[in-house]
């Protein structure tokens, strides 16, 4: 069936299977590999993107349900300029990743829960990212990173919008 | 893992919803968030031929007092309900036990209706609403029905709901200021409870002690003929079947609802602040 999705500002109409899981829409179809398959039982959170402002595992979601949306994966944090967004560049200061597999759903989930709540306690943070697995058990500094990035302040939260990535 | 080939059709109203069930009969199921359909999808275990995407239609996301009672409608989201403002005033143990449920992203997308239709024994929103009692509110094609809560869950993925009907509404009684409890004991921060009591005055449910979400009746018995809640939560066990997994066996499940149902009635009769 035609779907129509928003990517990271990019609209884009494609004929597609309804089958089709979002996280393999993107990585696929849209050829966005930041987007990682972990589990693919919506327990890990690798594949976290952000569709209409919440974030979602999208290897439990149809890229049909999505149609219509407008959806953010890792590569639409960056800056047209290749600046890197408040989490990422908080990420990279506070070495927030070892082998860097849970990354990109690590950091869309704490995009998410940015925007819901800009200054979150260690233990919000914890909570927060409850959906997000790190096998190389790197929290402490996943989460110290998520709070110096709210402390840069409220850009953190910010997703970024079509028009700020279409470049 | 990928699901089997199906059909999708997506439907603005419950009419529509209603029709698209009657033409495909029982090889189709309704989606909503697909947090519990599309997993089992995946793993093969459904293989509807059909889907009806039900999360289009809009006027199935709300919380509001009718009477007596809090209405939510069947499509109202688990973020939405932990952070609804008429929930936490009238009947506070909805949005915590929302906010229990899985993780932020399962939470974005899972529906209290489909919560309520999917009948998992372990799940933490049913468990409180048959603390709480209630309707579970249904239309099919000759109309709307309600089913009393108590009797809406039959046993492992099994409910009274009829193939040709979908969830509406929820309906609970407002309970203000009376005491309440939820406690859930998992292994790890977003997992299923191994076993979770809910607790609304002298009412207790029980996830995961038999193939549906269970009345402790025992406990509830003693305590309504002046039990002590030490000899009425030695009762909970009663009457259950609980499963055993490579999690817990059957008689640490007894002493786990036992011991759970035991605080939940401490804090029940601790006041209305009862959240852990």
């Amino acid at each position: 069936m035609q779907v129509s999705i928003t990517v990271n500002g990019q609209q884009r109409t494609d004929e597609v299977e309804p089958r089709l899981l979002l996280a393999h829409y993107l990585r696929e179809v849209r050829g966005l590999k930041a987007t990682n398959i972990g589990c693919d039982t919506t327990s890990c959170g690798a594949c976290t993107v952000i569709v209409d402002g919440l974030s979602v595992k999208s290897c439990t979601v149809l890229a049909v349900q999505t149609d219509g949306a407008q959806v953010t994966t890792l590569e639409g944090l960056a800056g047209p300029d290749g600046e890197m967004h408040p989490v990422q560049q908080a990420f990279r200061e506070e070495h927030g990743l070892q082998c860097g597999f849970c990354t990109p759903g690590m950091v869309m989930a704490a995009v998410g829960l940015l925007a819901d709540n800009p200054d979150p306690t260690d233990r919000e943070v914890r909570e927060g990212l409850e959906g997000n697995l790190c096998r190389c058990t790197g929290y402490h500094n996943i989460v110290r990173a998520v709070r110096a990035a709210a402390q840069a302040g409220p850009a953190a939260g910010q997703v970024p919008q079509a028009q700020e990535v279409d470049a | 893992m990928i699901p089997s080939q199906f059909d999708y059709v997506r439907v603005q109203s419950v009419d529509e919803a209603v029709a698209a069930l009657t033409e495909h009969g029982e090889d189709a199921k309704l989606l909503a968030g697909g947090h519990s359909l599309l997993p089992i999808m995946k793993l093969r275990l459904a293989v509807p031929s059909v889907l009806i995407d039900i999360s289009g239609i809009r006027d199935l996301s709300y919380v509001r007092v009718e009477g007596d009672e809090v209405a939510v409608g069947a499509g109202t989201r688990h973020h939405e309900l932990e952070r609804d403002a008429v929930a936490a005033a009238e009947v506070p143990i909805l949005p915590y036990v929302a906010a229990q449920v899985g993780d932020p992203q399962v939470r974005h997308r899972g529906t209290i209706g489909g919560t309520v239709a999917h009948s998992d024994p372990a799940s933490d929103l049913p468990t409180a609403l048959l603390a709480l009692g209630g309707t579970v509110v249904v239309q099919g094609p000759g109309g709307r029905r309600e089913i009393p809560i108590p009797e809406f869950w039959l046993g492992f993925f099994e409910t009274a709901l009829e193939p040709d009907e979908l969830i509406v509404e929820v309906r609970v009684p407002r309970t203000g200021t009376a005491g309440w409890a939820y406690e859930k004991f998992t292994r790890r921060a977003n997992d299923w409870p191994i076993v979770a009591v809910a607790a609304v005055e002298g009412r207790v449910a029980l996830a995961n002690m038999a193939g549906s979400v269970v009345r402790a009746t025992a406990t509830e018995e003693a305590l309504a003929r002046g039990a002590s809640i030490e000899e009425a939560a030695a009762l909970a066990d009663q009457g259950t079947s609980p499963g055993a997994d490579m999690h817990a066996d059957q008689e640490y499940r007894r002493h786990l609802a036992r011991l759970l149902t035991r605080r939940a009635l401490q804090r029940v009769a601790g006041g209305a602040a009862a959240a852990a």
